[in-house]
């Protein structure tokens, strides 16, 4: 295998302890604060080449959400790292019991191409942060982005524990061949599967961050054009290349009569008259992906946008309107600038909506009434949620991203990131002495000594009447 | 496929929001309470029949251990199924945001034999806490308490989302083609190869519960008295059928020869001159698992013990010393009541011994110095950890318990049972209005729009000097 003698010099620098140490890690972690730094501009152009990303995004995806992530991780590190003491029960409160964070060893991190830096580099964070070594696997689709990866990031690492490998479907299936500690991948659900299945082989865990179609439920009590700019904004970020985008539309007709000129107003207002002319709309990653996307189009009928280019991979800020379960926007994730709207009568009718289609990335439901809002958060299951807003979820550290059934397994950010790389070991030290406290579980067996074990071991239930 | 029926039954009747109230829960797991006690009689009965257990090993690792972990559950189900808060960016203080804990939906929980009522029921009270509807799917070796299981625990929960399925490898194979929204599996690392495999066609998240050989480093310097019982403690309890047993013992020959006469001692104080009349001691479940421990008796020579009687499925509590890491006891994990010594020159010897080998569930060393025994826990990376006693840290529902590479993935016991079989959903509740605090963040984009975003939400590097 030709990834077989990295993946075991990785594992052997792992083995040396070299990465244990919190100073090892935070210098690999301000390393990756100096490649964001050093290359911001030459990260502003690739993504540019590689998908028209709008530098202004570029910069806030792919650079500050990862110094966030750096920060936060930086300024915690030794916080987490420490041993968690435990509450003990009776017979243990001379020793010691608190759980341990261990590196996992040597993890694969398998990134997509639609944030090429972002989606490889938070979840690296957490790898370094955990102590474990790494291989990271960049989308082959994001060229210009992967070359960057391949040819600088392994100026700013240890060569001897973190490793970039390039490559399409044929390397990445020899890559996953070798034993990992930890797989963590991010893309499509059916690439998913095969990432899960060659880990089973290995019993490696895994974190899957996947995607679906993130519906998007408006009711009749809303501020339309709030709405409307929140939802263009989520929906046309990254020429809709976004796995927390929100996907499809769920209103009445009356709302329906009501988004679209707020809508259009917003499109204009974005990208003005001719999106095709703005410099903040981007464009498809790729032709096949170009083709993938533009076919979705002959679904209900265009009531904005519509239009194409295929020589630019360009397609504009489209809304179609009138769309039909059945219809082809309806089959797959978008993952373009198209927003389609599926008319239902009320929120009950656009819940079993949801409920009937595999579980989403995101869940998205705008009213001024937050007891709707609260009401479609508890009748459906996603991996995250926002109510009256789009991608906001995202940009909090603070709260895990991952998603559920379809949409993925596992979750990150922040601290998540950290504990998602580390394994979690229950450790109990105990005295070598007082043996007398042991005595009463040894065999030969009676009925006082099993009184003796539970009065001291017993978890009672506490009471729940209330003394006056 | 014979379950589809039942899977789709207690799918619907997840869906039917029926598993959502804290009231609920609480009524099925105080049910299980109720099972616990009314079927306590006929556990130990079966339990004895099935594989000899002790009543008094039956009645701590079968009742008392999982009304522990039930009256942990039901003490704290409120909290632990509240909203968790979580800090949010300046741009968000307005903002409500949150850890919501979901149900997966239909969990299937499949249990080994060793302790048959224990670990079925300890993943179903964290299944049944977080509102799952379950299926379990008990040991059919176990025959006796299978037959308890199935016949008895389904007229104690609500036989709409509970039930249970009964048979070996082909009703489980079969078992698993249907789409579970978790698996939680206890077995050996081979059968969890095939669940993950199983799992991965559905990108169903896995818990698994392995095994390994579990190494126990005696240091030079010890209390030979004190660590001979525990060790032989650990190991022989169950007739040495637990996952967390003490598999193999690596010390010095000085050290060897200490223990030789204090193991002696211990299992003559435990189970008297002729353990085979001993009530306190167990029998190998099966034939088939019987011939296998049978087997491993021609490794190093016999110090203590090595009867055998086919009959009764006895065999006795034995140590062997002299074994080399070729002999068949050193190839497999032992799972009966025979302890090896392997002789070590010093600790960094034992170190790389258990380094080169599988990560195991648990890992054990003993020393009066508590510097060695730090040094074991910090070079070494197994499941769970104990220093200076075998199997104890198991008793601790704070701890979480669970295995790394071979030995599992994933984590139980506690409030980890609740966090195991919930969805931790990131939440984002927002105002419809407030427009302006939205608008930095809309095209068309401009590097003041991009400072005020920054501003907003940018997560500063927190500085470390001192101001004096």
């Amino acid at each position: 295998n030709p990834y077989a003698g990295l993946v075991s010099h990785l594992r052997a620098s792992w083995l040396s302890g070299k990465t244990w140490p919190m100073e090892y890690r935070m210098a690999q972690l301000e390393a990756l604060g100096r490649f964001l730094d050093d290359k911001k501009q030459e990260i502003l152009e690739a993504t540019e080449l590689d998908m028209g990303k709008p530098p202004f995004e570029a910069f806030f995806s792919e650079i500050l959400l990862c110094k966030n992530e750096l920060n936060v991780t930086l300024n915690n590190l030794s916080h987490w790292m420490k041993d968690e003491y435990v509450d003990k029960n009776l017979v243990m409160q001379l020793d010691s019991a608190f759980i341990r964070k261990d590196p996992y060893g040597v993890v694969l991190i398998i990134a997509p191409w639609n944030y090429p830096i972002h989606l490889f580099l938070v979840p690296l964070i957490g790898a370094i942060a955990a102590g474990n070594c790494a291989i990271i696997k960049p989308s082959e689709i994001s060229k210009n982005t992967e070359r960057l990866i391949a040819e600088t990031l392994s100026c700013y690492l240890d060569n001897d524990c973190f490793a970039v490998v390039t490559g399409g479907v044929p390397e990445t299936t020899r890559l996953l061949e070798n034993k990992f500690d930890y797989i963590f991948f991010t893309g499509s659900p059916p690439v998913g599967r095969i990432v899960m299945t060659a880990a089973a082989k290995h019993l490696t865990p895994v974190t899957l961050e996947l995607g679906g179609k993130n519906p998007c439920y408006v009711s009749d009590t809303c501020d339309v054009t709030n709405v409307a700019r929140r939802v263009a904004w989520g929906r046309f970020f990254n020429a809709g290349q976004t796995c927390i985008a929100p996907d499809y539309l769920l209103c009445t007709i009356e709302m329906q009569e009501k988004l679209m000129p707020a809508l259009r107003e917003a499109i204009t207002e974005f990208f003005g008259p001719n999106p095709q002319e703005s410099p903040d709309f981007g464009r498809i990653v790729g032709d096949r992906q170009f083709q993938r996307v533009q076919r979705l189009l002959c679904s209900g009928r265009v009531a904005l946008g519509g239009q194409t280019d295929e020589a630019e991979r360009y397609i504009a800020p489209t809304v179609l309107a009138d769309v039909l379960p059945s219809d082809p926007a309806m089959q797959e994730e978008i993952f373009g600038p198209i927003l389609p709207i599926v008319v239902i009568a009320n929120m009950d009718e656009a819940i079993d909506f949801i409920n009937a289609r595999p579980r989403p990335l995101a869940v998205y439901a705008f009213s001024c009434d937050s007891k709707i809002v609260n009401q479609v958060l508890e009748r459906t299951s996603s991996g995250g949620f926002c109510g009256n807003d789009t991608l906001m979820h995202f940009m909090l550290t603070s709260l895990p991203f991952g998603g559920i059934g379809n949409s993925g397994l596992g979750k990150y950010h922040g601290k998540f990131t950290f504990d998602t790389f580390s394994h979690h070991r229950g450790c109990l030290h105990r005295n070598m002495g007082l043996e007398t406290l042991n005595t009463p579980r040894y065999p030969p067996y009676t009925q006082q000594k099993l009184g003796l074990l539970t009065t001291t071991f017993e978890v009672k239930r506490r009471g729940t009447c209330t003394l006056l």
